[in-house]
């Protein structure tokens, strides 16, 4: 068994608030730089960039989870991940079919593009990707469970968009993989403010969306390999898997 | 005034709850995020929301309010309106949007 650094939750230059230098070959470099292993990317309601990051993370070493930070119903943001292209291409047709037809403006939010290694344009998202899809986090969690995904509630510590703020305590029948903090969380007073939290796995990103803060919080894994699969044993302490620490 | 009267008054449609509709009103608050209607509202207040989430009637149970109004016509998930009846908290419905039925509600407790 070995430790690995996973930093879960990274935005790319398709997140409209994600910076233009989060291409695949950017994140990725700094990915490296960073010394990180694993890598999760997580656009706003849109899986479209995910592979491009793959293919470039495949030849520098780093293993990409792809995802997705989806905004419920209720404003919650949660990450979600999927072991193949194939589950994650049946996400994106389900983000597509609740994704409200409110069209971006390119001036206020930013550009909505997904990009090769090169930085060329592959495609365009029309639809205002920070919308809230019209689903609820139950509708969602379950979506993601059918898929065989993980499911994880993002940045609960935050007072906007996490489930503590808008649904202001745990749903009873929620089973997240695992429980996401936000670079500032005070992890202490969260346990104790929320004290279902001590039966959760934690972890902590960096929520990035500029190169430069990829790899600023990071969660160490201990794992036999960096995969998918490995991954959610860890998130779940099977097979001696484990989460290690949170940075 | 009471639950029943505000339901007649301002035309609403009671979703679960019904037990309660003799409840006394005492104010209103308007919020959709239930961390600020679990710091900042009061017993006895109607609660008007777009929340949809079952987690409202929990927090409305905790706070103790009057009655919760959804806004919009928006549909009450079914979990919710059981977790209303559950509770004896009104669960009321209105087509008016979060704007008019605040200003409503404030005319018609004034």
């Amino acid at each position: 068994m070995k430790l690995f650094k996973a930093d879960f939750h990274i935005h790319t230059v398709l997140s409209p608030c994600g910076s233009l230098e989060m291409s695949p070959l950017g994140i990725i470099e700094s990915a490296v730089k960073q010394g990180l292993d694993i890598i999760g990317i997580t656009d706003h309601n849109t899986t479209h960039q995910c592979k491009e990051v793959v293919l470039v993370g495949e030849k520098k070493g780093i293993t990409v989870l792809c995802g997705a930070e989806v905004t419920t119903r209720e404003e919650v943001h949660c990450l979600t991940f999927f072991e193949n292209f194939e589950k994650l291409e049946a996400f994106q047709k389900y983000l597509d079919e609740h994704l409200p037809n409110v069209p971006n403006d390119v001036d206020h939010f930013g550009h909505q593009v997904w990009v090769n290694e090169e930085e060329e344009i592959l495609g365009q998202e029309d639809r205002l990707l920070i919308s809230a899809i019209d689903q609820s986090i139950e509708e969602v969690e379950r979506k993601v469970k059918s898929l065989d995904g993980l499911f994880i509630p993002a940045h609960v510590d935050k007072l906007r968009n996490s489930l503590y703020s808008q649904l202001g305590f745990m749903p009873f029948d929620l089973q997240p993989d695992a429980i996401g903090m936000s670079p500032n969380a005070k992890i202490d007073k969260e346990l104790e403010k929320h004290p279902e939290l001590n039966k959760l796995q934690l972890i902590r990103s960096s929520d990035a969306h500029q190169p430069d803060l990829i790899g600023s919080h990071y969660t160490v894994l201990e794992l036999e390999k960096a995969s998918f699969e490995e991954v959610k044993m860890a998130l779940h302490k099977l097979n001696g898997r484990n989460v290690k620490r949170l940075v | 005034m009471k639950v029943c009267d505000i339901v007649e008054k301002l035309n609403l449609k009671v979703i679960g709850g019904s037990e309660g509709l003799q409840n006394e009103v005492v104010g209103g608050y308007t919020s959709d995020l239930l961390s600020d209607v679990m710091g900042n509202a009061n017993e006895g207040q109607v609660w008007i929301t777009l929340q949809t989430h079952r987690n409202v009637m929990a927090v409305a149970s905790l706070k103790d309010v009057a009655a919760v109004i959804i806004v919009k016509g928006l549909e009450a998930e079914e979990s919710t309106i059981s977790q209303s009846n559950d509770e004896g908290i009104p669960l009321l419905s209105s087509d008016l949007e979060t704007f008019e039925l605040s200003g409503q509600l404030y005319e018609l407790l004034q």
